[in-house]
Order: C-alpha cells, then sequence, then structure tokens
C-alpha cells in the first residue's frame, strides 16, 4: 500500500484515472456478484457466529428479564441506549455521503455511496433493535407505535421518546427509498449479466427498468428531490436522539449544543465506519481503480474536520459547566473527567480529540493502513463518548442518595459486541446480492465515448 | 398498424447517439426513444425535454405531511385535553417535529410513488425493443416509422454507423 502514496496516477485530475470504458465498470463491479473469495466466507463465518451470540444474548436476557443487565437505579440507561446512539450516528454519514454530498456534486461520493448507504439501513437496521431490546419485554414493544389505549389515551407528542419514534422510523424508511431508488439502474445492469435464478430475482427488484430517456429523466429528478428532503432529515433525526437527553434536566444533558453537537460526532463516526468498511472491500474485490488514495483523503478530511467540531463542543461544555458557576453542573463535569468513569472519558477524549490530529498530515491522509487503524480507533472514542454522556450524568445526578455505580453486565455486552456482527452479516450479504459501487453515477464521471474525438487522434 | 415499423440502433459512441436523435427530429420523426447507460444531458436536450412533473408529486406529498402532521398531533391533543408538564394543550413548538418528519416521510413515499407511475414502472413484461448493453456501455434509438417512411429513418440511423440495428413490428412500450 505504501507505494499507492507515491503512485503519480492515484494523485492525478481523472477522479478514475484507470476506468476507460464504460462497460469496464459493468465488469469489474460485476463481478463481485460472482463466486465469492476465502476472505469472504471467513468475514461471513465471522459475522455469523456473532449473530449467534447476538441472538443468545437476547434470548437469555428474554427469558430472564432486564434484570440480567446490569441496569438499574440509577442508571436506567446503559450500554443499550449508547448502543442505539452509536448506530444511529454511524447510519448518518452514509445519508450525508449520499445526499448532501450529492447536492453538492462532490466528485468523490460516487465510488462510496453505494456502501455507505447500505451502510445507513443496516445501521438504522440495527439500532432500531436497541430501544426493542432496552425496554424488557419485547412482546410490549408495539407500544411504540402511537395509537390510543385502552382508555383512549393518545401518546403525549410532546415528549422527545414520540419523537424519536417518528424521527427513526421516518429515517428508516425514507434511506431504504432513496438506497433502493439509486440501486434500480445497477440491479438493472447485473440483471442484463446474470443467468438463472439471480437472473429472475434482479428480473423483479430491478422492476424491468431499461435506461430509457423517458425513466432517467423522471429519476433524475426523484433522486434529487428525495436527496433535498433527505438532507434535513439527517440533521433532524441526531437533533431529535440528542433531545431524548437535553429535553431532561439531568445534569451534563440540558444544554442546548447537543444538537449540532450530536450530528457533528455522528457524521464523525460515520465517515470512520465507511473507511472501516471500504477498506476490506477494496481488498477482497480488487477495487483499487475505483476507490483510489483520492477518495481516502478526502474521506480523512471529512473525519478531521468533523473531529474538530466534535472536540469544541467537548470544550465548550467543560467551559460552560466551570462558567455557569453551578455546583451540580460542575461536579458532572469534574466528574467525567476525575470520576468513576474517568478512564472512558479520557479514552473519548483520546480517540476523538487527540488521535485525529494525525489527520493533518497529508502522509496519513493517504496510507490506506493508517486510516484502518484510526477509523477503529475513532468508532471505539465515539461509543465511549455516548457511554460517558449517558452514563456518567445518571449515576450522579442531584441527590447524594440516588447516586450509584453501573456495570454493564456479560448480557449486555454480549448483545452489543453481538449488533456489530448482525450489521456486518447484512452489509456482507448486500456486497454479494447488489452491486456495492454505483455503476451508472460512476459512468457519469468518467468521460463520454466520443467518435469524432476517436478518429481526431 | 401493421404498416408501422420500428427501428433499433444500439451505438457505441455518445455524439452518434445525440447526431441520430437530432437528426431524426430534423426529418420530422415523432416517438423516438433513446436508451443509455446513464443519465446523459445531452440525449435529454436532444429530445427536448422539459421539466419532470415528479416536482409536484412531491411538493403535494410534503405539504400533505406538514398538514397531517400538525392536525394528528392537535387533535389527539384535543381530543382528550390532559395537560402535561405545565405545557399548552397544543403546543405547535413540539408538534413541529412530528410534522416535519411527517413532510419528509410523505414527500419521499409521493416522489417514489410519482416516478414509478410517471416512468411506468414497475414494468416486467419482457422487453421487445431492447438491447442488454444499454446497462453496460452501449447507447440506443429506437425509432417508429410509417411503412413509407422506414427507409428514410434506416437511412439516418445507419448514417451513425450502429453496432447493431434491428428491425421489428412498431407498438412496442418503452
Amino acid at each position: 500500500m505504501s507505494n499507492a502514496t507515491k503512485d503519480p496516477i492515484a494523485r492525478g485530475a481523472l477522479t478514475h484515472p484507470d476506468v476507460t470504458r464504460l462497460d469496464d465498470v459493468n465488469r469489474d463491479v460485476l463481478k463481485i456478484l460472482s463466486a465469492p473469495g476465502k476472505g469472504w466466507w471467513a468475514l461471513f463465518g465471522l459475522a455469523t457466529a456473532g449473530v449467534g451470540l447476538f441472538l443468545t444474548s437476547w434470548g437469555w436476557q428474554i427469558y430472564r428479564g432486564i434484570g440480567a443487565s446490569g441496569l438499574n437505579e440509577p442508571v436506567g440507561w446503559g450500554v443499550y441506549i449508547t448502543t442505539f446512539v452509536f448506530w444511529v450516528g454511524i447510519a448518518h454519514s452514509g445519508t450525508l455521503i449520499s445526499a448532501i454530498l450529492f447536492l453538492f456534486r462532490a466528485p468523490w461520493r460516487q465510488s462510496i455511496y453505494r456502501a455507505a448507504e447500505a451502510m445507513t439501513v443496516f445501521a438504522v437496521m440495527t439500532a432500531g433493535l436497541f430501544p426493542l431490546i432496552h425496554v424488557g419485554r419485547i412482546w410490549h414493544a408495539y407500544w411504540l407505535i402511537p395509537y390510543p389505549n385502552s382508555r383512549f389515551l393518545w401518546p403525549n407528542f410532546k415528549s422527545p421518546l414520540v419523537w424519536d419514534v417518528f424521527a427513526i422510523t421516518t429515517y428508516f424508511t425514507v434511506s431504504a427509498t432513496f438506497f433502493y431508488l439509486g440501486a434500480i439502474p445497477d440491479i438493472a445492469a447485473a440483471r442484463d449479466r446474470a443467468t438463472g435464478l439471480r437472473k429472475k430475482l434482479y428480473q423483479l427488484i430491478s422492476l424491468g427498468w431499461r435506461g430509457s430517456d423517458q425513466q432517467w429523466h423522471h429519476f433524475g429528478k426523484a433522486y434529487i428531490f428525495l436527496a433535498a428532503l433527505a438532507t434535513p432529515l439527517v440533521l433532524s433525526v441526531h437533533s431529535v436522539v440528542s433531545w431524548d437527553f437535553a429535553v431532561s434536566i439531568v445534569p451534563g444533558w440540558h444544554t442546548t449544543i447537543f444538537a449540532p453537537y450530536f450530528v457533528a460526532g455522528a457524521i464523525y463516526s460515520g465517515v470512520a465506519m465507511v473507511i472501516t468498511l471500504v477498506v476490506p472491500l477494496r481488498k477482497i474485490f480488487g477495487l483499487e481503480a475505483y476507490l483510489t488514495t483520492k477518495h481516502f483523503d478526502a474521506m480523512a478530511k471529512l473525519c478531521l474536520l468533523t473531529s474538530m467540531i466534535v472536540f469544541y463542543a467537548y470544550l465548550s461544555e467543560f467551559f460552560m459547566a466551570w462558567y455557569s458557576g453551578e455546583e451540580i453542573e460542575r461536579t458532572a463535569f469534574w466528574n467525567r473527567l476525575f470520576g468513576t468513569y474517568w478512564w472512558a472519558t479520557w479514552i473519548m477524549l483520546t480517540c476523538n480529540g487527540f488521535l485525529p490530529v494525525m489527520l493533518w498530515f497529508k502522509r496519513v491522509r493517504y496510507s490506506i493502513p493508517a486510516l484502518f487503524v484510526i477509523s477503529i480507533f475513532v468508532n471505539i472514542g465515539m461509543w465511549f463518548e455516548r457511554y460517558v454522556i449517558v452514563v456518567t450524568s445518571l449515576s450522579h445526578e442531584y441527590e447524594p442518595f440516588a447516586w450509584g455505580i453501573y456495570r454493564p453486565s456479560v448480557t449486555e455486552m454480549g448483545i452489543m459486541v453481538g449488533s456489530f456482527a448482525w450489521f456486518g452479516f447484512w452489509f456482507l450479504l448486500f456486497t454479494r446480492l447488489l452491486p456495492p459501487i454505483a455503476i451508472q453515477e460512476l459512468k457519469e464521471v468518467l468521460p463520454p465515448p466520443m467518435r469524432k474525438q476517436k478518429e481526431a487522434h | 398498424m401493421s404498416t408501422t415499423g420500428g427501428l433499433l440502433a444500439s451505438y457505441e459512441y455518445l455524439d452518434s447517439t445525440v447526431d441520430a436523435i437530432e437528426q431524426l427530429k430534423k426529418a420530422g420523426f415523432k416517438g423516438m426513444k433513446a436508451y443509455s447507460p446513464y443519465p446523459d444531458h445531452h440525449i435529454e436536450h436532444a429530445l427536448g425535454y422539459d421539466q419532470s412533473p415528479v416536482r409536484v408529486w412531491t411538493l403535494v406529498g410534503g405539504l400533505t405531511g406538514t398538514a397531517t402532521g400538525f392536525a394528528f398531533t392537535t387533535w389527539t391533543s384535543m381530543d382528550w385535553p390532559l395537560v402535561v408538564g405545565g405545557k399548552p394543550i397544543v403546543s405547535i413548538p413540539a408538534y413541529i417535529i412530528i410534522a416535519f418528519e411527517l413532510t419528509v416521510l410523505f414527500g419521499a413515499l409521493a416522489t417514489l410513488i410519482g416516478l414509478f407511475i410517471l416512468s411506468r414502472l414497475p414494468d416486467l413484461k419482457p422487453a421487445v425493443v431492447y438491447d442488454p448493453e444499454f446497462t453496460a456501455g452501449r447507447y440506443g434509438v429506437y425509432v417508429e416509422a410509417e411503412g413509407g417512411r422506414l427507409d428514410e429513418a434506416r437511412k439516418i440511423l445507419n448514417g451513425q454507423e450502429p453496432i447493431e440495428l434491428r428491425e421489428g413490428e412498431g407498438g412496442a412500450d418503452v
């Protein structure tokens, strides 16, 4: 990989200098869907085992009751809510890359956006399980749906938890729609090269797409409008998640900075997750021509920017706690740094504040192994950020008699670790069933084949 | 309709495709279709496309969502008025969030429905006028002509050196 930094082509003016013909893209991308290599099977086996752990741990909790977790008074929100917020955050950069960068016409989004979008859909799927796990009695989960109870009382729409239900379900629906719509022309491309059962499947899910002028015309417009709708949506969803905290009066939560702070953190962790996912994808399926170091450089810069916003938010929280002169608020933040959970806070500060400083260096941004390692630390750091916010605040609120310590149980950790496998399971299946790189959008950035030019040469 | 014939030409180059469309248009042919592996504005321009009505679907869907969001929250609060947290029974600021989410939800779903209706998807009939290379690297032009004018159309299409030219009966959809 180190020779990639010296390769002049990789830094060339073209986004994809090694791809010359339009049907090269089909050939290179669609071969991913054929027989998978050992690397894929190894990862898939690992993911399946992890899903087993996930279901076993959850099954144990369903059998034993919520007491199987470490949740109790005063810390009623722990690893589950932490992981929920983590996965919702991961989802965000998928929509950022697919919708916001689409509206800004960022040329480097084409080769990563399909994978990023898939990441969004599966991350929301994973996140959506955590409220269900957290409520304990899963068979009552349908109570989350806003409908009147047996005494005809409706849910309270002034409550952030009800907002959250709307935000998450809308987010899942819209991001899945956006993902599917963008994939239709590529599924058609896969259909035209596939045989047997796969061909039948693609015929069905490509809905008979032919690439006619009329279809492209409406498709292009619909895609822009969906991007325009998804853009404010992505910003709203994590804001709503942050209000689950900020609308309460718990010290450390009750701040107006939470919405932008959460959104920046979400994008930060999400871009890191895209790097974590795309590096093996590139390696396993030999996509070096499509995922160049320039793409990784762009993602690293996005990571760097959002890490600075996040770190600024940390500093501003500490400053405001001190400057407010409020004793309880001050204690809450003192506790973060030096209290029971000091280690979690320092992991968070190291991974999100200090480590990304390395991204200022071009050598690091152009080194794929370095970025891969950093991206994993970023994800660890962002998980701990949510842990710090959720747990330190709840364990040490106002009244001394209501202070307490929370220790995650083995069941909780099993579910948390298993959720990564659950996510990976779907993502790996996706890479084999749908073209993980957007075929038609890549063609838009390639120079179109021109007869006149060819004859002139 | 037996006198109408259809011609489908597959091209390797974008400029050939655009030239063929423009010449056909100049010669007064109507009902042309173009196929391409990606949306190309040269082709859209040659065919003389204007705004897509998808935007109306998005707007109507979005506004319906906003109205539903406010109406739903307000109605349910009025249905059995309970003061919660000292807030007014109808708290518009809190309902903005629900209204916003439903705006996006309804807007997105309406856009999708609009797209499907306008571009006639899903269409699971076997494609008669189609070349599987259209999703890979080829462009296509399809034109229908009355029996007398078929030769003229064929000449124009052949003039741009197609990889393949197929003929059949007219009336093929999309």
